[in-house]
């Protein structure tokens, strides 16, 4: 099956030969590589856009299997939001502003402060994007955008509260690295349930809502507050605690959210 | 389709099984069986990399000069992981995220860098194709095996479809998380080997030494 080996030997074997022949190799390959990169970089985009809507669409029980993602998308309404002042900034476009660039740029972006960063959030854009849901011209659910640090990495996620900003309908992660089959339960459809008309605020206006080690107990004064955790992934939950006391706290989403329950939320 | 090709088409399939046989590609083999259907995305990516790769270099065999040659092999297996990667991305993004670095990580499959040295540098451009498709069906193989275990008795699903409907779903089936962690993938993967090699005695590597004669000196 084998050829008898180089017997060309010497003559492949000069510096110039190799040279030559590294330098046609790397050129074919990078043109192949970036001709790959930039012929499918529109149906990436497209298709990074489409999950981002899809994952909207789920937190806000608006999804739809049959359904196409785009056209179910048009009922919801993006809109900015400066955190430090909880107000809508009307003159940026929601569909050009992108989070994650915004939080790099020196003047977009602010530090958090490492005292009450307590999800390892380190940095984020000083406007956010968040999504309203409309019900007969009302505002009927609020979807914030969240993320924080877990067991082992960064995970993702959309909070939906209704209308009082203060009652939690869903929460999802849509990208998180948690142990399969322990952390995961982050991402299932069972443990989101149980968020469900939980309360995030007390009456201080301080954000209480928890996920406790084990099961909530029926009689605990603070059930509204708490959510079954998943023994063996006490980090895990931790690290959503962590994310919600941060985002929904004062130096994330709280003056936009107080000002919703002061009825400022259209 | 002529003896030699048929050899190297379907060899490495039982006989020749880079995974059963050479314990090649274990890696990969342990991180993306959780379920099946990322696994089978695996399965094609290796593949295509494994042929074209080996079709590229043995190609490029008569040019090559043999002191670039691995990095060489190298820069083509990486570029067309890459294109891979891309096309995952552009195509099949639900599982291409799922697969994560795991596509990335086929170039450094032993396998495919394997064959690109041991057989498509010495042989034609058609034959190194088919040794790359047919280790790249005998990595399927055992990768698909190994996926349908883990996510039938770690989930009761396959491909997502229940099978076996689970406790928490109303059903009997109380799924083995286990199955869902990578050890178990290790443990599947040996009683493979042993199957296979009960069936094919003669992959059954000699034992390199023989400790019981040291004892018999030590009671000396």
């Amino acid at each position: 099956m084998s050829e008898p080996a180089k017997e060309q030997g010497s003559k492949t074997e000069t510096v110039a030969r190799t040279l030559l022949v590294a330098f046609f190799v790397s050129l074919v390959c990078s043109s192949l590589v970036a001709s790959a990169a930039i012929l499918l970089q529109p149906r990436q985009r497209a298709n990074a856009i489409l999950d981002a809507r899809r994952n909207i669409l789920e937190v806000a029980g608006l999804f739809e299997p049959d359904r196409d993602v785009n056209q179910l998308y048009e009922s919801i309404e993006p809109r900015i939001v400066d955190l430090a002042t909880g107000a809508y900034v009307e003159d940026i476009d929601p569909e050009s502003f992108d989070p994650v660039e915004a939080a790099k740029d020196p003047e977009l972006g602010v530090e958090v402060p490492a005292d009450i960063d307590v999800a390892r959030v380190r940095r984020r854009a000083k406007r956010a994007l968040v999504y309203l849901v409309r019900k007969d011209d009302e505002v009927s659910k609020i979807i914030l955008p969240i993320s924080g640090y877990g067991l082992w990495s960064t995970m993702y996620g959309f909070v939906a509260l209704e209308a009082d900003g203060n009652t939690i309908a869903d929460i999802t992660f849509y990208a998180h690295g948690e142990t399969p089959g322990v952390g995961d339960f982050i991402a299932k459809p069972a443990w989101r349930a149980l968020w469900r008309d939980k309360r995030v605020f007390d009456e201080s206006g301080t954000p209480k809502i928890e996920v406790v080690k084990g099961r909530v107990s029926p009689g605990d004064p603070l059930a509204d507050y708490r959510v079954d955790g998943v023994s063996g992934a006490t980090l895990t939950g931790n690290g959503v605690t962590k994310l919600m006391q941060y985002w929904l706290g004062d130096h994330g989403y709280g003056p936009y959210l107080r000002n919703i329950q002061r009825g400022g939320g259209t | 389709m002529s003896s030699v090709a048929k050899r190297a088409l379907l060899e490495p399939v039982v006989d020749n099984n880079p995974v059963t046989l050479h314990v090649l590609g274990i890696c990969s083999a342990l991180a993306v069986t959780t379920s099946l259907l990322p696994s089978l995305y695996m399965c094609v990516a290796l593949t295509v990399v494994a042929a074209c790769a080996n079709a590229a270099v043995s190609a490029i065999r008569h040019v090559l000069p043999s002191s670039i040659r691995i990095i060489v092999q190298m820069t083509i297996i990486a570029s067309l992981v890459i294109v891979v990667d891309e096309s995952l991305k552009a195509f099949a993004f639900e599982t291409s995220r799922e697969l994560s670095v795991f596509v990335g990580l086929i170039i450094t499959n032993c396998i495919v860098l394997g064959r690109t040295e041991s057989f498509a540098s010495k042989n034609p451009v058609g034959l190194s194709f088919l040794d790359g498709v047919g280790n790249g069906l005998g990595y399927s193989v055992i990768l698909i095996l190994v996926a349908s275990t883990r996510e039938l008795l770690g989930a009761g699903t396959l491909l997502g479809y229940t099978i076996l409907p689970s406790v928490a779903d109303g059903g009997w089936y109380s799924p083995n998380g286990m199955m869902l962690l990578p050890p178990s993938a290790f443990f599947v993967i040996g009683l493979i080997i042993w199957a296979v090699r009960s069936w094919k005695v003669e992959q059954v590597e000699k034992p390199e030494f023989q400790i019981h004669e040291v004892h018999r000196k030590e009671a000396l």
